[in-house]
C-alpha cells in the first residue's frame, strides 16, 4: 500500500465508516431511551411512576426489553410468503436509519451534505410504505392485511400535505440543501407566514408515523395490532425500532425546516457559547416530547375523520397557502434570488 | 472530474445503505440463532382470534383504498413539479408564477370534481 493510496482512499473511507457508526450508535441509544422516556412521560401524565424495577429508576428497562426480544422465538406463519415476510421489517428499519445520512446536526456536520437533501429525505420517508405493504401482504392474515391497507393509505394521504408544507418552506429559502434551509435569512413576517404550516406539519408527522391520535393502523381494539400482528421477536423489534427512529427523524426534520436547526433560538448572540449541536438536540427533543404529549392527551380518531382531515382540510389549506406564500414573497420582492 | 466529485457526495449514503441493511439482517439472523425455535402447526397458523383461519386473507378489499392511491399519485406528482418551481421562483418571475397558478387551477377543478363525486368520503 502506497501512502498515496492511503491518503486518497483508506483514511476518507475509514472516516466515513466511523461517522456512520457514530450515527447508528447515537440513534439506537436515543431510540432506546425514547421508549423509556415515553413510558415515564405517559406514567407521569397519568400520575403513575412508569418503569421502576430494572436498575435505578428503571433506567436499564430498554436494555432488558432488547434482550427479551432477542431471545424470543421468531414465528414465521406457515401460510406466509417467507422471504417477503422477513425482508419487510429489515426494510423498514434500514430505511429509517438511512435517512439520517443527510441530517446536519451542526454546521457542516452531516455525513453527506448533498444539494438535494430535502428531496432525499422526502423520498426515503415515502419508501417506508413499502415495508408496511410488504408486511401486510406477506403475513397472509386478515388483520395484518387490513392494517397494512389502512396504514398505507393513511401515510400516503398525509404525505401530500407534508410535501406541500415543504414547498412553502422551499419558497422562502430557495434551496434544497438542508444546511442552506437552516441558515437562510428569514425575516419575522416570513416566520409568521410559515407558522400555520408548522402546525400542519406537526399534525401530519403524527399521522405519518402512525402515532396517537392517528394510531389506527395498530388500533388494538379493532385490528389487534395491524400489520404487525404476525410478527414476533426481532422481526417485531425491527418494526418497533423503525417506528421510533422515524419519530426521531421527523422531529429532526421539523427542527431543520421550521425551528432553525443548530442556530440558537431567535438568533440571540448571548447564547452563542452553547455548541450548535446542543441546540439541534434540544429542539429535536422538544418535538419528540410533543409526540408523547399528544399520545397522552388525545383519544384516537375514527378512520373517516382521519381521511377527512387529510384530504378535505389539510390538502386544500396547504395548496392555498403555497399560493399565499409565493404571492406574498413576490409582492414583498423577497424571493431568495432577489433578496441579496 | 467535477462529475466524480459530485458522485463522491453520494458515496457515504451508498455505504450507509449497505451497513444499515447488514445491521438489520444481522439482528434477525442473530435472534434466529440465539433463541430456541420450537415450531408447532397451531403456533404457525394465521392469527384469527382463536379460530382456524377461514380462507386465504388475500381477498377483495374496499375500492376506496385504490382511489386514495390514485389520488396520491396525482398530488404527489404535483408536489414533485412544485419543488423545482419553488426553488427557482426568484429567477423565473411572474411568467413562472402564473403558469403554475394555471396548472394548480386545472388540478383544483379535478379535485373539486372528485370531492363532489364523493371519492373522499368514508361514510
Amino acid at each position: 500500500m502506497t501512502p498515496e493510496f492511503m491518503d486518497t482512499y483508506f483514511w476518507p473511507l475509514l472516516f466515513i465508516l466511523g461517522h456512520i457508526g457514530a450515527i447508528i450508535g447515537c440513534i439506537l441509544l436515543v431510540m432506546a431511551y425514547y421508549t423509556y422516556a415515553e413510558r415515564k412521560v405517559l406514567g407521569a401524565m397519568q400520575r403513575r411512576q412508569g418503569p421502576m424495577t430494572v436498575g435505578p429508576f428503571g433506567l436499564l428497562q430498554p436494555i432488558a426489553d432488547g434482550i427479551k426480544l432477542l431471545s424470543k422465538e421468531t414465528i414465521i406463519p406457515s401460510q406466509a410468503s417467507k422471504v417477503v415476510f422477513l425482508i419487510a421489517p429489515m426494510l423498514t428499519f434500514a430505511l429509517a436509519l438511512v435517512a439520517w445520512a443527510v441530517i446536519p446536526i451542526d454546521a457542516g456536520l452531516a455525513l453527506a451534505d448533498i444539494n438535494v437533501g430535502i428531496l432525499y429525505l422526502f423520498a426515503i420517508s415515502s419508501m417506508g410504505v413499502y415495508g408496511i405493504i410488504m408486511a401486510g401482504w406477506a403475513s397472509n392474515s386478515k388483520y395484518a392485511f387490513l392494517g397494512s391497507m389502512r396504514s398505507a393509505s393513511q401515510m400516503v394521504s398525509y404525505e401530500v400535505s407534508m410535501g406541500l408544507v415543504i414547498v412553502t418552506v422551499l419558497l422562502c429559502v430557495g434551496s434544497l440543501n438542508l444546511s442552506d434551509i437552516i441558515t437562510a435569512y428569514r425575516p419575522w413576517w416570513m416566520q409568521v407566514l410559515l407558522l400555520p404550516m408548522l402546525f400542519v406539519f406537526l399534525i401530519s408527522i403524527l399521522a405519518e408515523c402512525n402515532r396517537a391520535p392517528f394510531d389506527l393502523p395498530e388500533g388494538e381494539s379493532e385490528i389487534t395490532g395491524g400489520f404487525m400482528v404476525e410478527y414476533s421477536a426481532m422481526t417485531f423489534a425491527l418494526f418497533f425500532l423503525g417506528e421510533y427512529t422515524n419519530m426521531i427523524l421527523m422531529s429532526a426534520m421539523t427542527t431543520v425546516l421550521f425551528l432553525g436547526g443548530w442556530l440558537p433560538p431567535f438568533n440571540i448572540e448571548a447564547l452563542d457559547f452553547v455548541p450548535g449541536f446542543m441546540w439541534f438536540v434540544l429542539k429535536t427533543f422538544g418535538v419528540m416530547f410533543f409526540f408523547l404529549w399528544a399520545r397522552a392527551t388525545f383519544p384516537r380518531y375514527r378512520y373517516d375523520q382521519l381521511m377527512r382531515l387529510g384530504w378535505k382540510i389539510f390538502l386544500p389549506f396547504t395548496l392555498i397557502w403555497v399560493l399565499v406564500v409565493s404571492g406574498t414573497l413576490i409582492y414583498m420582492d423577497a424571493l431568495p434570488g432577489q433578496l441579496e | 472530474m467535477a462529475s466524480t466529485e459530485f458522485l463522491a457526495q453520494y458515496l457515504p449514503i451508498l455505504i450507509f445503505i449497505a451497513i444499515a441493511s447488514v445491521v438489520a439482517g444481522a439482528a434477525v439472523f442473530l435472534s434466529l440463532v440465539v433463541a430456541k425455535q420450537k415450531p408447532d402447526p397451531e403456533k404457525l397458523s394465521a392469527y384469527e382470534c382463536g379460530f382456524d383461519a377461514f380462507d386465504d386473507a388475500r381477498h377483495k378489499f374496499d375500492v376506496r383504498f385504490y382511489l386514495v392511491a390514485i389520488l396520491f399519485i396525482i398530488f404527489d406528482l404535483e408536489v414533485a413539479f412544485l419543488f423545482p418551481w419553488a426553488v427557482t421562483l426568484g429567477k423565473i418571475g411572474m411568467f413562472g408564477f402564473w403558469s403554475m397558478v394555471c396548472f394548480l387551477g386545472v388540478l383544483t377543478v379535478g379535485f373539486i370534481y372528485e370531492w363532489k363525486k364523493g371519492a373522499l368520503d368514508w361514510e
